[in-house]
């Protein structure tokens, strides 16, 4: 049975979803950034935790977007095969949602048409789309807007096979410690190994929407979730690269199967504002 | 140590600024960042007088997300300051004695706050939200084409900020590491 959906009803989620995450951040992220309060042995570490907190107060209560930068509008879509599209295309609804999201919700528009021309596009499309099509009849839509302060940090890295577990651990390593202030800690480490070039940095980006505090479901990696959390949290960074036990909230890892030849590691580095939205239609 | 300054910061307040302080700043400041500092980096190139007093000026580097009616700004966190590190020395060099932004800065960045006796503040990044309401007024100075790029002056009132470079080149992004490095 092939299920309608209308391109008005993924514009007015978009939309939605866009004003929700700038504003109000998931579950998990809260928790994890209170208990980092229990723990942190910095005493200024703990004051700059304790304003996150206040400022993720203000920004629900007063409806003020929890950071300036409201990110680009990153968009995955899990299609379901049997659902067919009413209306204008995906792509064109999607933009929509977001143009309207970021003009009605007051959301820093920081697009520009063209990498080296420069020209705010003033809606702050186009939004990054990454389809996939699934089993099934619904349309699972996760809307994570992505600041550039971290996203400016992050980096992929094209390992050798003979680099192994190692290499990865002291590649992840590396883009912390260099991101240090700059990614706005306690971060969120999103690390996707195996696939492609291409591959291995959406396995990064999606493994940022994944729970803090949830894990791989292969326990070795799993293990080095924990591991490169602990090793990480000794850089001594901290809140705000002011000196601290608390540089990152969560190390998610995701893993797809690679070449013989190779071993890609991307590491995309989120601040503590991990935005996203998860609605299904 | 906590501490009260009103603006302007002269070389008689960053005397008395040390790497790690905890301040609250009140006054008038500017708002720039890349855009706005490229523009009056060309405008200096031109021989042209630049848009801002830039005697003893603070220049806050940070692009506000819009205001809803009736606010003086919408939320207001800091960037990162890596960005205006090729424009900055050459407006301490003309008067400029703080910068306000987060993360590091380069070499180049650090000489010049030691030769001109000035400062570099870190705000909270991503706490634009709460940062937002020590901004009590917000003008528009130049550039307004540049939308949230565009040059501002704000007033604040006990705006938060910690000094991460003193007038010494005491840098507290590597001190404070190293005491909780295990």
């Amino acid at each position: 049975m092939i299920r309608t959906i209308s391109s008005e009803d993924i514009i007015k989620n978009i939309k939605e979803m866009c004003i929700e995450a700038n504003h109000f951040l998931a579950e998990d992220m809260d928790k994890a950034l209170k208990g980092a309060k229990e723990t942190e042995k910095s005493e200024l570490g703990k004051k700059i935790l304790n304003q996150l907190q206040d400022n993720l107060t203000v920004a629900g209560e007063e409806m003020i977007p929890i950071c300036q930068d409201t990110g680009m509008a990153v968009v995955f879509l899990e299609i379901g095969q049997d659902v067919h599209v009413e209306g204008i295309p995906v792509e064109d609804a999607v933009n929509e949602g977001v143009r309207q999201g970021y003009t009605e919700g007051y959301l820093r528009k920081s697009v520009v048409k063209d990498p080296i021309l420069r020209e705010n596009t003033k809606d702050n499309t186009p939004a990054i789309i990454h389809y996939a099509m699934v089993p099934g009849d619904k349309l699972k839509i996760t809307v994570a807007p992505k600041g550039f302060g971290s996203e400016n940090m992050s980096r992929i890295f094209m390992l050798k096979p003979a680099d192994g577990l190692e290499g990865v651990k002291e590649a992840i390593l590396t883009a912390v410690k260099d991101a240090g202030p700059n990614a706005c800690p306690p971060m969120v480490v999103g690390v996707g190994i195996g696939g492609t070039f291409e591959k291995s940095a959406i396995l990064a980006k999606q493994a940022l929407t994944r729970e803090v505090g949830s894990h791989s479901h292969l326990s070795y990696m799993k293990e080095l979730e924990e591991e490169m959390l602990d090793k990480i949290n000794k850089l001594g960074i901290g809140p705000g690269g002011l000196g601290g036990t608390t540089t990152a909230l969560a190390v998610n890892i995701n893993t797809y199967p690679t070449h013989i030849a190779g071993l890609p590691v991307a590491v995309n580095i989120c601040c503590h504002v991990n935005r996203h939205a998860v609605r299904e239609l | 140590m906590d501490k009260h300054i009103n603006m302007p910061i002269t070389k008689e307040v960053t005397e008395q600024l040390h790497a790690g302080d905890y301040v609250y700043l009140s006054g008038n400041i500017y708002v720039a960042r890349d855009a706005a500092h490229k523009r009056m980096t060309e405008a200096l190139d031109r021989g042209e007088e630049l848009p801002i007093n830039i005697k003893d000026a603070t220049i806050y580097y940070m692009g506000p997300s819009p205001a809803r009616e009736g606010r003086p700004i919408g939320s207001a966190g800091p960037t990162t300051a890596s960005r205006m590190d090729k424009y900055a020395p050459r407006l301490m060099d003309l008067g400029q004695k703080a910068m306000i932004g987060k993360g590091k800065r380069t070499k180049e960045v650090i000489d010049a706050i030691v030769r001109n006796e000035g400062v570099y503040f870190a705000a909270i990044g991503g706490a634009g939200a709460l940062l937002s309401k020590c901004i009590k007024k917000s003008t528009l100075i130049s550039y307004e084409d540049l939308g949230a790029e565009a040059l501002l002056e704000i007033e604040v009132e006990n705006f938060p900020v910690i000094v991460v470079v003193d007038k010494h080149g005491n840098n507290l992004y590597e001190t404070a590491i190293k005491a909780y490095q295990s």
